[in-house]
């Protein structure tokens, strides 16, 4: 609750400009030349560089990303994809990067923050794998660069019953995986984080059989929603969030949005994925939110919207997290109280 | 000491709620993080469990230490207890729940971890009417029996706590290994007080 009026974000309210901008200020040299969504910074004109130009625009070719080891050197480019987004107002930096679920770096929700800050995220490597023409190991540079980055305001949903809007940057999951030629077989896709107890000192604890891995059906992974994330409110990953590379599955509850990812591979059958096989019967592998369908020791049906106010900030939770009309299709005819 | 020792209890039994209020005020340097209602169950919840667990200590020191010093606060830190649970109660029904009794009925029916954190805070309430001087000497020997509810209470408390955790289990067990250790204390004592009343030779009273 610092800086309370700050992050206060009633539902009627976009933060202020000058607000972000002293948070932003705080975070030191970061700033400098950082691009900002620019719906929030339409009157900040002087703190903005030639990139947010372009993020406005709305259309130029944003995607060109920094080669070599020195990735995370400039801030990233990228251009907004207001289609993809929601029109709620996002929640702070603040909020969403001192408070999230990462394991791998303790199991308090301000651990993340916290212990990650000697995480080194490059270089970065990804190795592609199992049912797809194409295979290998890649540096995370040129696995990126033929991708334009975007800026998409997407909803999260936690299993736990909290929720937040975040501007995620990333890339559409479905054309980074086509790039590899999946073959018929390939029905699923399985991700896999980073297994390093020196580096992730929560993964010495063992509540959860690590490396942690999460999987798609091949149509979730190729759904256009599906976005693979390096970067939020338009400056790169920080560790806590899952730096360098994440996923972001909106409909879905935040579990299976695995993060730091080293290993994507194409399987004909469905993945063994963390959750599910620590609870079967509390997280099953579609985890669609869903307020129909309760987790056994809590409900679904509403959901606490952080840094909203002390009262009214529990809200409906949504099929699909709100995006029945693009995702419901996927689950015609599956029976989703067995499908959870 | 002896004159000190419950206004320390007073002390440490309100600083979590010192720092809850810290937090809501931003005073301090205090935060209770971007969701706060969650911040202040989690606090009231554990400190009622902690306190608990330092009344049921009470006997054991006695009897370690041969001081009567430990028993002093004892009803003291069981209505602290007793009041951080129901603060844990009223902060999930007005803040949480935001006072929609429909939805407090449906989550007894279908959270069995939240019936059995009602039941012990139930539970709680006799113990804690009949914690004045009065009612102990009008109860006299029956009201050491209905205090003794406080072990069962406890578990329950342990229980309620257990059944929400994600996947770290450790704390809760934590909490169980304390109050096992000290149930097993007490069956000792138990034990040893029957053998001395057998053998009347061996203790004069």
């Amino acid at each position: 609750m610092k800086n309370k009026d700050e992050n206060r974000i009633l539902p009627s309210e976009i933060p202020s400009e000058s607000s972000f901008f002293e948070r932003r200020a705080l975070l030191g040299g970061l700033l400098a030349g950082a691009t900002l969504p620019s719906a929030l910074v339409s009157a900040q004109q002087s703190a903005t560089t030639g990139t947010k130009a372009a993020a406005s625009a709305g259309t130029a070719a944003g995607g060109g990303t920094a080669s070599g080891a020195s990735l995370h050197a400039a801030p990233p480019r990228y251009t907004r994809n207001a289609a993809l987004s929601v029109r709620e107002p996002p929640n702070s930096y603040e909020d969403i990067t001192t408070y999230n679920n990462f394991y791998e770096f303790g199991l308090d929700k301000s651990d993340p923050a916290e212990k990650s800050g000697s995480f080194r995220p490059l270089p970065w490597s990804v190795e592609i794998g199992g049912e797809a023409e194409v295979t290998g190991r890649y540096a995370l540079e040129d696995l990126l660069r033929p991708h334009a980055l975007e800026e998409r305001i997407y909803r999260f949903r936690c299993v736990e019953a909290w929720s937040r809007v975040v501007p995620w940057l990333g890339l559409p999951l479905g054309a980074l995986l086509q790039r590899f030629k999946p073959t018929s077989r390939a029905k699923y896709v399985e991700f896999t984080t980073l297994l390093d107890p020196r580096r992730m000192p929560g993964q010495r604890v063992g509540v959860l059989d690590w490396p942690y891995v999460e999987g798609l059906r091949i149509d979730e992974a190729m759904h256009p929603l599906a976005l693979l994330v390096v970067g939020v409110y338009g400056r790169w990953l920080p560790n806590q969030s899952g730096a360098p590379l994440r996923l972001i599955v909106p409909w879905k509850y935040g579990f299976k949005s695995i993060k730091s990812i080293v290993r994507i591979r194409f399987t004909e059958r469905q993945p063994r994925t963390s959750w599910n096989l620590s609870a079967p019967d509390e997280y099953g592998f579609f985890a669609n939110v869903n307020p129909a369908v309760d987790h056994p020791r809590w409900s679904q049906a509403k959901e606490r919207r952080i840094g909203g106010s002390f009262l009214g900030s529990r809200i409906d939770t949504l099929p699909f997290n709100g995006y029945a009309n693009e995702v419901a299709s996927l689950y015609r005819g599956m029976d989703l109280r067995r499908f959870y | 000491m002896q004159a000190l020792i419950k206004p320390l209890v007073w002390l440490g039994a309100l600083a979590p709620l010192g720092l809850i209020v810290a937090g809501i005020f931003d005073l301090a340097g205090q935060s209770l993080g971007p969701n706060p209602i969650r911040e202040i169950l989690h606090v009231t919840g554990k400190t009622s469990l902690n306190l608990l667990l330092i009344t049921l200590c009470a006997t054991p020191l006695r009897e370690l230490t041969g001081q009567t010093l430990w028993v002093r606060p004892r009803r003291l830190l069981g209505l602290m207890a007793f009041s951080y649970a129901l603060l844990h109660f009223l902060v999930y029904a007005v803040l949480e729940l935001e006072l929609q009794l429909g939805e407090l009925g449906r989550e007894l029916a279908r959270r069995p971890y939240i019936l059995v954190g009602t039941v012990a805070l139930l539970a709680l309430i006799p113990l804690a009417i009949t914690s004045t001087d009065r009612m102990m000497r009008r109860l006299g020997r029956r009201w050491q029996r209905l205090h003794r509810l406080i072990y069962p209470i406890t578990a329950l408390g342990i229980w309620h706590y257990y059944w929400q955790v994600k996947a770290d289990i450790r704390e809760p067990l934590i909490y169980l290994g304390l109050l096992a250790l000290l149930l097993a204390w007490r069956a000792r004592s138990a034990r040893l007080r029957r053998r001395s009343r057998q053998v009347p030779a061996a203790s004069p009273r």
